[in-house]
C-alpha cells in the first residue's frame, strides 16, 4: 500500500518537475512547480517526516510560490523572445547542467554526507518529530541555526531599507496618519442666527 | 447515536462486503479503507449541510440587523417554515444553471480553480477533534497541517483570477494573493502562541491542555493572539470587512466574475466551509473545544455532565460563525492599503511581542494556566 | 496625549465594539418588512397609479379634447385627436396613453379643467405582450366606469385642498 502511494507521488514529482522545465507558459511552469513541491511533501510524509513535509507545503507552496505566481502573472512575458536564443545557448546550458550534476554527485557522495557520520534518529509515527527536530536544532545545531536566522534578518532589513529610501518622490498616502484624522480636526460646526426678513 | 450507527454500518454492511468480495490478503486494508471513507463522509456531509444553512443564516441575521426579516418564502413540503427550503432551492438553481466558460479563458485551470479552493477547506477537517475520541486523523502536527491547508486556499483564488482572462478577476486575484500572504504570517504567529502555551501541535492535546475551567482556557492568557487570529481568519477567508478580493462595489465580484452555475457555487461553498473551519479552530484553540464551560463550578459541572462534548464544541463554533455574520453586517470594507498596514505593521508586531510574554509566562509557570 | 488615547482606543477595538453594539441591538428591534401580497402599506387618496377617463353621472364623457394634458405631459405619453360631434360639441376620437412612457407625475390630472383624466390608486397591473400597456380611449373609459365610485370618493376627499 505504502509502496503504491510512493510510486504514484514519485511519478507525479518527476513528471511535474520535468514539466516545469519543458512547458512554455511560465504560469503553467510555476503551477507545475507547486505540484512538484506538493508531491515531494507527500513523499516526505511517507518517510514519517511530517514536520518537514507540512513546512514545505506551508512555506513554499503557501507563501513563496504565491508571491512567485503574483510576479509572473504581473509580467507580460513574451514567449517568442524567450525562445529566440535557445539554440545558441543550448551547448552552454548542457555544460553547466553537467557541471552541476558532477558537483552535486561529489557533494552528496562525499564523507560529509555519508550515512555513518550521523546517528540515525529512529522515527516512528507515534513520536512527534517536530519535538525531535526542535531539540536537535536548538541544542546540537544552535549556532548554525542562529547564524542562518541572522543572515535572514540582515536580508529583511536590507530589503526594507531599499524599499523605504526617502529620495523617491511618490504620491503614496500614509494610512497610519490618515487613521489618526478625527472629525474634530477637519470639521467646524458654525452656529449662525437665521436671517430675518427685512422690511 | 452516531457511534452506534457507525458500528452498525461497519458490522452489517462493510464486514460482509469485504469478507465476500475482497481477496483474503487485502481484507484488513480494504476494511480500514472503507471505514475511513465512511468517517470522511460522516464529516463532510454535515459540513456541506452546515454550509448550505449557513448561507441561509447569513441572510437571516443580516436581514434582522438591517430591520428586515430575510428569506421566508421557500418552505418544505408545502409549509413555509421561515424559508428553511431556501438553501435547497438555491442549490437546485445553481446545479441546473449552465457553466459558462469564457472564450479566451484557460479552460483547464478555469475548471480546476473552484476545486482547488474547496478541496483544502474540506481536507482540513481531517484533523479536527470533535470529542476526546472522535477525530479522523490524530496526527502530531495537526495545527501545522491546518495552517498549511488554509494557506493553500489562495491558489483557487489566484488561478481563477488568472484563468478567467478578465481584468476584474485578475485584480481580485492579485488583491487576495497579497492579502492572504500578509495575514497568514500573523495567523501563524498567533498559532505559535497556542503551540507554546499547550506544548503540542496535536489539536486534541491542545484542548486537553486547557482543561480546568473557563479561566483555564487559552483565550485569557492569549487574548491578543485570539483577537488577531480571528481577525486574520476573517481576512484569510476574504470576508467583510476584508472582502476586497470580491469587492462587489469596486471590481464587480473579483476573482469569480466569470464563474456561473455550479462552478460559482463551489467557490461559495469553499468560502463558507473556510469560515466554519476558522470558527471551529477558534473554539478548539482558544475556547477549550469540547470542554464544558461549567467545568470546575461545583454544582453546574455535575448538572451538565450528561451533555456530550461535541455539543459544547458545536455551540462555541456557532458563536464564532455568528460573529462572522455580525462583522459583515457592521463594518464597511477596508481600504486596500489599510488592510496591508494592519496586517504587516500592526498584527505582526503585536503577535511577536505577545509571543515573548507567553514564553515568559510558560517559563515562570504562572498559574492557573502553566503551573 | 491625544495620540496615546487614539492608540489605546484602537488597540482595544473600542470603536469597533461600539459599532458591533449598535448593529447587535438592531438584531432584536422590530422588523419593518411588509409581507407584500398579504400585507400592504397604507395608500394616500392622492396616489398616482393607473389612468382612467371619467364620465358625468348622466353618462356623458367629461373630456372636451382641450389637449391641455397632452401639452403638459413631460414624457409625451398622451396622444389626442379630436373632431366635432354631430351635436356640435368637441370630443376626442382618439385618446391614447402609453404607460411605458408615462412617469406618473400627475400633471395631466392637475391640468384637466373638467376632472376627466385622473390617476387611480391601482398599481397592480401588467401587460403580457407588446402593446398591452398602450391604453386607448375605450380602455381608459372602461377603467373609469369600473372604479368611478372610488375615484369620486378620492376626489371628494381631496376637494378641500384644491
Amino acid at each position: 500500500m505504502t509502496q503504491i502511494i510512493f510510486y504514484i507521488f514519485g511519478a507525479m514529482l518527476l513528471l511535474s518537475a520535468t514539466m516545469v522545465v519543458v512547458i512554455k507558459n511560465p504560469i503553467h511552469a510555476a503551477l507545475f512547480l507547486v505540484l512538484s513541491f506538493f508531491s515531494s511533501a507527500a513523499v516526505w510524509l511517507l518517510l514519517n517526516a511530517e514536520f518537514l513535509a507540512i513546512a514545505l507545503v506551508l512555506v513554499y507552496v503557501g507563501a513563496v510560490m504565491v508571491l512567485f505566481l503574483f510576479v509572473v502573472m504581473m509580467l507580460d512575458i513574451n514567449l517568442a523572445t524567450l525562445r529566440e536564443g535557445f539554440a545558441r545557448y543550448f551547448p552552454l546550458g548542457i555544460i553547466i547542467a553537467l557541471l552541476m550534476v558532477i558537483a552535486m554527485g561529489m557533494v552528496v557522495g562525499s564523507d560529509y554526507f555519508a550515512s555513518d557520520t550521523y546517528k540515525q534518529i529512529s522515527i516512528s509515527a507515534t513520536q512527534s518529530n517536530t519535538k525531535l527536530l526542535g531539540l536537535a536544532i536548538y541544542t546540537d545545531y544552535l549556532y548554525q541555526f542562529e547564524i542562518a536566522g541572522a543572515i535572514l534578518l540582515v536580508a529583511i532589513i536590507a530589503a526594507i531599507s531599499l524599499s523605504m529610501s526617502k529620495s523617491k518622490i511618490t504620491k503614496s498616502t500614509h494610512p497610519n496618519e490618515q487613521v489618526l484624522a478625527k472629525k474634530e480636526d477637519r470639521l467646524r460646526v458654525v452656529k449662525m442666527k437665521s436671517e430675518e426678513k427685512k422690511g | 447515536m452516531l457511534e452506534t450507527l457507525y458500528h452498525l454500518i461497519s458490522q452489517y454492511i462493510l464486514l460482509p462486503l469485504t469478507l465476500f468480495v475482497i481477496p483474503v490478503d487485502y481484507q484488513i486494508e480494504a476494511m480500514i479503507f472503507l471505514q475511513t471513507t465512511i468517517k470522511i463522509f460522516a464529516i463532510i456531509i454535515p459540513v456541506l449541510i452546515t454550509v448550505a444553512y449557513f448561507t441561509y443564516a447569513e441572510r437571516k441575521v443580516i436581514g434582522f440587523i438591517q430591520g428586515r426579516i430575510g428569506p421566508n418564502r421557500v418552505g418544505l413540503f408545502g409549509f413555509r417554515l421561515w424559508g428553511l427550503g431556501q438553501p435547497i432551492a438555491d442549490a437546485v438553481k445553481l446545479i441546473v444553471k449552465e457553466i459558462v466558460i469564457p472564450l479566451n479563458a484557460n479552460r483547464t485551470l478555469f475548471v480546476i480553480a473552484p476545486i482547488l479552493s474547496l478541496a483544502p477547506a474540506l481536507a482540513a477537517w481531517a484533523v479536527i477533534p470533535f470529542d476526546d475520541t472522535k477525530v479522523l486523523a490524530d496526527i502530531n502536527a495537526g495545527l501545522l497541517y491546518v495552517l498549511a491547508l488554509t494557506s493553500l486556499a489562495v491558489y483557487g483564488v489566484i488561478i481563477a483570477g488568472w484563468a478567467s482572462n478578465s481584468k476584474y478577476a485578475f485584480l481580485g486575484a492579485m488583491r487576495s494573493a497579497a492579502q492572504i500572504v500578509a495575514y497568514e504570517i500573523a495567523m501563524g504567529f498567533a498559532l505559535v502562541g497556542v503551540l507554546i502555551a499547550a506544548g503540542s501541535l496535536n489539536l486534541g492535546e491542545i484542548v486537553n491542555a486547557q482543561a480546568g475551567s473557563v479561566v483555564h482556557w487559552f483565550w485569557l492568557p492569549l487574548l491578543p493572539l485570539f483577537v488577531i487570529y480571528f481577525i486574520s481568519g476573517v481576512a484569510e477567508t476574504n470576508r467583510a470587512p476584508f472582502d476586497v478580493a470580491e469587492g462587489e462595489s469596486e471590481i464587480v465580484a473579483g476573482f469569480h466574475v466569470e464563474y456561473s452555475g455550479m462552478a460559482f457555487s463551489v467557490f461559495f461553498m469553499a468560502e463558507y466551509a473556510n469560515m466554519i473551519l476558522i470558527a471551529v479552530l477558534s473554539a478548539l484553540l482558544f475556547f477549550g473545544g469540547w470542554l464544558s464551560p461549567f467545568q470546575g463550578i461545583i454544582y453546574l459541572e455535575d448538572f451538565f455532565s450528561w451533555v456530550p462534548g461535541m455539543f459544547w464544541l458545536l455551540a462555541k463554533t456557532s458563536i464564532f460563525m455568528f460573529l462572522f455574520l455580525w462583522f459583515r453586517a457592521t463594518f464597511p470594507r477596508y481600504r486596500y492599503d489599510q488592510i496591508m498596514r494592519l496586517g504587516w505593521k500592526v498584527f505582526i508586531p503585536i503577535t511577536i511581542v505577545w509571543l515573548v510574554i507567553v514564553s515568559a509566562l510558560v517559563v515562570t509557570n504562572i498559574p492557573p494556566w502553566f503551573s | 496625549m491625544n495620540k496615546i488615547k487614539h492608540y489605546l482606543n484602537s488597540l482595544f477595538l473600542l470603536e469597533l465594539m461600539r459599532g458591533l453594539y449598535l448593529t447587535g441591538s438592531h438584531l432584536f428591534k422590530r422588523k419593518i418588512t411588509v409581507q407584500y401580497p398579504e400585507e400592504k402599506t397604507p395608500q394616500s387618496h392622492r396616489f398616482r397609479g393607473l389612468h382612467a377617463l371619467r364620465r358625468y353621472p348622466n353618462g356623458e364623457e367629461r373630456c372636451i379634447a382641450c389637449k391641455l394634458c397632452e401639452a403638459v405631459c413631460p414624457a409625451n405619453a398622451i396622444t389626442i385627436a379630436s373632431e366635432a360631434r354631430e351635436d356640435g360639441s368637441r370630443r376626442t376620437t382618439q385618446y391614447d396613453i402609453d404607460l411605458t412612457k408615462c412617469i406618473f407625475c400627475g400633471f395631466c390630472e392637475e391640468s384637466c379643467p373638467v376632472d376627466s383624466i385622473v390617476e387611480t390608486r391601482i398599481f397592480e397591473y401588467h401587460g403580457e405582450k407588446r402593446g398591452d400597456l398602450l391604453l386607448t380611449k375605450s380602455q381608459l373609459l372602461e377603467i373609469g366606469d369600473k372604479f368611478e365610485k372610488d375615484i369620486a370618493a378620492d376626489r371628494h376627499e381631496d376637494a378641500k385642498f384644491r
